[in-house]
């Protein structure tokens, strides 16, 4: 048991570092590099899921009887390009927030915004 | 092209949206932008009528067949919902043009309908799927567009709610992608009607419990159930005033949709019910959600963050029907969808104009605003009545379903609640008619005028609309009755 | 780590170590996108931002106890949740029983495609990646809203004393660039076309192509750069990559088929389905190289007229 699953452990690992940095960081810049960290470690659980023991790319030859699973494969291409999708807009914001609080640090910004109330 | 309208309903506005980009003068992409929201109205009253005569569509996207290609599956429920949304989306864009041309920058507006009609083909998808994966896909680009059209306020802390609501929108959309991978995993399909079939073998793994709670902490993330409702407030209050009305009749109710579509038809009632106590964790989340949102709205200063927590509150009804989960609970929660999106799209639009106006919807600028704008101001008063529930309004349809859900249950404390819930609804209307109707109007201010005619008429016809369904209610109530069947008949 | 470059750095290691493990993983294609996008793209992306917005960090004064308690709870329900899963790498698995074996057994009769992700990808799921084009659409035009600025004309004299100048510096990568930049270009294409039979397809081509071109613009300054790749018209070559895309599921729909129903697109089916995925392929590449160019062009065009904003501030 310990060995067939140790892989999906690694990745839940990985996930929640992402996740933790998403969360518990205040700079902006930080928490979108969580989020793709996050982003990614899901992209490699379902790439894990794919893999077949003795299996070879799924890319049809002489010869070859046993491929990985194709699916998970053309989902996670497109969940990686939603994903930098996602990273260029926040980027774009974290920029933005820079030029108009002249921070982005979570504290500061949200010290700022209670001052105009 | 009968039979492609499923398709037609979604690529209608995608296609538009790149097309905006070869026209130049912002009329004329306006004019473009409603003509494709239109034509997506009519497209889905087309198909509801379809639905209702002739039972569930089905449409296989590339000619292959489900699960090995993408399918579309309309049913009642979904028929409602892209009813609801492209009629509140093509009821909005009438006054956007007026609107924005004060809010927005003049050369952002043709990147303003592009990302509108994005977002509207983006919801649009999610609701017409029936496959899991383009779900996600789907959410991402509805959700990409918010943000970005959030950020488009003229407030610099519309881009600090724009971020907060990508933050808490990614891990949202990540959950739900997680959580299909391993609906996935132990089934090996991503068709919904198909999962629904393969899950009740595997539904004792620990795999598909932890599958299901990451789908549903996903959508009420998306949906802004209390406590996961902090993004919303500021997103709402700040963003454009037009996009605010957009979202705030469709955004919420589309993860609402989801949750309902993936508890009720993926996982089946009979799981979804008895693996989480999701029935008293979501009835104590939805009382909760009421009363303190409806609390906070009462000590706003901004009119429109006033009514952004009132949605989060109205969410909490919804949330309480659902919970009830019998089909008089859930048509409650199917009709307060359709009538929520009314009486929000109207408020939110009369406020559009009140900014248009004067500039503003600090609720101290609103000082003899009855007098100077009377019409809309009355559309503030009876789309507040209607959120209070009084009779004669849609507001008092689906709470009284609401109730009636409840007592049928036994669940009397509840329905008290839910009526007290209401007195709350009180104290926050009244505040804005106290000050727009008995305090004299700010020195300096006289000149102020009604809203034009751009404004008047798409808010009227949303108030009418709240008169309308509240009065004659065999439309909503029996598509809703129907969806709600349907929903219990799959899954009994 | 205080230090955001190294945060960024780590984070496009972290990119190319995954793609790396995703080739051991038999995912090829999924590789060479990850290598592309997360090692190169967004770390790209992310460099530029920070120069923008400063690269060090705040010490943090956040109470982390409540979000490592999130972060427990949710990493012991996933653990939970693999409990159940059907072991790594065994075939019995019931993804490798349900759908995928009609991919692996019948795409060569149906799609005739040797690579069986870019069938998938491009025929049984075409609809999705339509969706894929549109969210990078999207992203672009996201970008554009938030950070386009209008630009000021200035002397092209300045330009080019500035280009003079600057001619000096980096003289060996410039001239290394030069000679790259057209096999760059020639191995985008190359990907482009290939896809159907190796790794590779629309969107790693239409990354590599927006990665040529912003080498050139990086090495050459913006100015040069914008000068070859005028703004407006890489914005509608983004459009016509989708609107490509989605026409050809309109021709379908109006020859009476579903649409992305490839096989009325030629008399065999076989031929119409290799047309319909060479064209949306085509369509996917424009659409993401176009995007790629913008998104880059309005990070680095926002950040040269911060530097001249602040230049002119302190004259």
């Amino acid at each position: 048991m310990l060995m067939g699953l140790y892989n999906y452990w690694i990745v839940v690992v990985l996930m929640m570092v992402g996740f933790y940095i998403v969360i518990a960081h205040g700079n902006l810049i930080k928490k979108i590099v969580g989020l793709s960290i996050f982003q990614t470690s899901v992209f490699i659980f379902y790439i894990s899921m794919a893999k077949v023991e003795g299996g070879t790319a799924p890319i049809l030859a002489e010869g070859i009887r046993q491929y990985s699973n194709p699916l998970p494969h053309v989902l996670i291409l497109t969940a990686i390009v939603v994903g930098i999708a996602t990273t260029a807009l926040g980027l774009a914001l974290a920029v933005r927030i820079k030029e108009a609080y002249g921070s982005i640090e979570e504290e500061d910004i949200q010290k700022k915004d209670n001052l105009d109330c | 092209m009968l039979a492609h309208l499923p398709i037609l309903q979604v690529i209608v506005p995608l296609m538009a949206a790149p097309l905006c980009l070869f026209l130049t003068r912002s009329r004329l992409v306006w004019l473009f932008t409603l003509i494709a929201s239109g034509l997506a109205f009519l497209i889905s009253s087309l198909l509801l009528q379809q639905v209702m005569v002739s039972g569930t569509i089905i449409y296989e996207l590339g000619g292959w067949d489900a699960p090995w290609g993408i399918e579309y599956r309309i049913d009642q429920l979904n028929a409602f919902l892209l009813l609801i949304i492209s009629a509140v989306s093509t009821i909005v864009l009438l006054a956007a043009h007026t609107s924005i041309k004060q809010e927005i920058p003049a050369d952002r507006h043709t990147l303003f309908y592009i990302l509108y009609l994005l977002s509207l083909a983006g919801m649009l998808g999610i609701v017409a799927t029936g496959d899991a994966f383009n779900v996600f896909v789907f959410l991402e680009i509805s959700s990409l567009s918010a943000y970005a059209l959030i950020a488009l306020g003229k407030d610099r802390r519309a881009l600090w709610a724009s971020y907060q609501y990508l933050i808490m929108g990614t891990i949202g959309a990540t959950f739900i992608l997680i959580g299909i991978g391993m609906m996935y995993q132990m089934t090996g399909t991503l068709n919904m009607d198909d999962l629904s079939k393969r899950l009740p073998e595997v539904a004792h793994t620990r795999t598909v419990f932890t599958a299901f709670a990451f789908v549903i902490v996903g959508v009420c993330l998306k949906l802004a159930l209390f406590p996961l409702h902090l993004w919303l407030p500021n997103a709402y209050a700040y963003a454009p005033s037009i996009v605010t009305a957009f979202f705030a009749a469709t955004a919420t109710k589309v993860a609402v949709y989801l949750l309902i579509r993936f508890t009720f038809s993926v996982f089946g009632l009979s799981f979804s019910f008895t693996a989480l106590p999701l029935q008293m964790l979501f009835v104590v989340l939805g009382l909760l959600g009421i009363f303190a949102a409806s609390i906070a709205a009462i000590y706003q200063k901004n009119v429109k963050h006033l009514f952004a927590y009132s949605s989060v509150a109205q969410i909490g009804y919804m949330i309480v029907g659902f919970s009830v989960s019998t089909t008089t609970g859930l048509m409650a929660t199917l009709l307060h969808l359709f009538n929520h999106a009314l009486m929000k799209s109207a408020l939110f639009l009369a406020l559009a104009a009140v900014v248009y106006r004067i500039g503003s919807v600090q609720l101290s600028q609103f000082h003899g605003l009855g007098r100077q704008m009377p019409f809309t101001m009355a559309a503030i008063v009876i789309g507040g009545l209607s959120l209070i529930g009084v009779p004669l309004t849609v507001g008092f349809v689906s709470k009284w379903y609401l109730a009636l859900a409840t007592l049928e249950n036994g669940w009397w404390p509840v329905t008290a609640l839910i009526l007290l819930g209401s007195l709350l609804a009180i104290v926050y209307v009244w505040r804005i008619v106290e000050v727009a109707y008995f305090k004299p109007p700010i020195a300096g201010r006289e000149s102020i005028k009604e809203a034009p005619l751009s404004f008047l008429i798409p808010i009227w016809t949303l108030v009418i609309a709240n008169i309308y369904f509240g009065i004659d209610t065999r439309l909503s109530v029996q598509v809703a009755q129907a969806a709600s069947q349907s929903l219990f008949g799959v899954s009994p | 780590m205080k230090d955001l470059f190294a945060v960024i750095m780590l984070s496009g290691i972290y990119g190319l170590l995954s793609a790396s493990f995703f080739v051991s993983m038999d995912a090829v294609d999924v590789a060479f996108t990850e290598a592309s996008v997360g090692a190169g793209i967004s770390t790209l992306l992310m460099l530029v931002a920070i120069t923008m917005t400063g690269r060090t960090e705040n010490p943090s004064r956040h109470k982390p106890l409540l979000a490592l308690a999130v972060v427990i709870v949710t990493g012991s329900l996933l653990i939970y949740g693999t409990l159940d899963m059907p072991y790594f790498g065994s075939a019995q698995a019931p993804i490798h029983q349900h759908v995928a074996p009609r991919y692996i057994n019948d795409s060569m009769q149906e799609v005739g495609v040797p690579n069986i992700v870019t069938s998938v990808l491009a025929s049984y799921r075409a609809f999705d990646t339509f969706g894929e084009v549109v969210v990078i659409f999207t992203a672009g035009m996201g970008v554009l809203a938030l950070l386009s600025a209008v630009r000021r004309p200035r002397d092209v004299a300045e330009i080019d004393s500035f280009n003079k100048s600057m001619y000096e510096e980096h003289l060996i990568l410039r001239i290394v660039a030069k000679m790259l930049i057209p096999f760059i270009l020639l191995f985008a294409l190359y990907v482009q076309f290939h896809g159907d039979y190796g790794p590779g397809g629309g969107f790693q081509a239409g990354v590599i192509f927006a990665a040529a071109i912003i080498l050139y613009a990086m090495l050459f300054g913006m100015n040069t750069a914008r000068r070859v790749i005028n703004q407006s018209f890489i914005q509608l070559f983004a459009a016509i990559g989708v609107l490509l895309y989605g026409s050809v599921g309109v021709i379908s729909l109006l020859n009476g088929k579903n649409f992305l129903d490839y096989s009325i697109l030629s008399a065999d089916p076989i031929a119409g389905q290799h047309l319909g995925i060479l064209l949306i392929e085509l369509g996917v590449g424009f659409t993401v190289a176009s995007v790629m160019v913008i998104i880059f062009f309005n990070f680095a065009g926002r950040r040269n007229n911060q530097q001249n904003k602040e230049n002119n501030d302190s004259c």
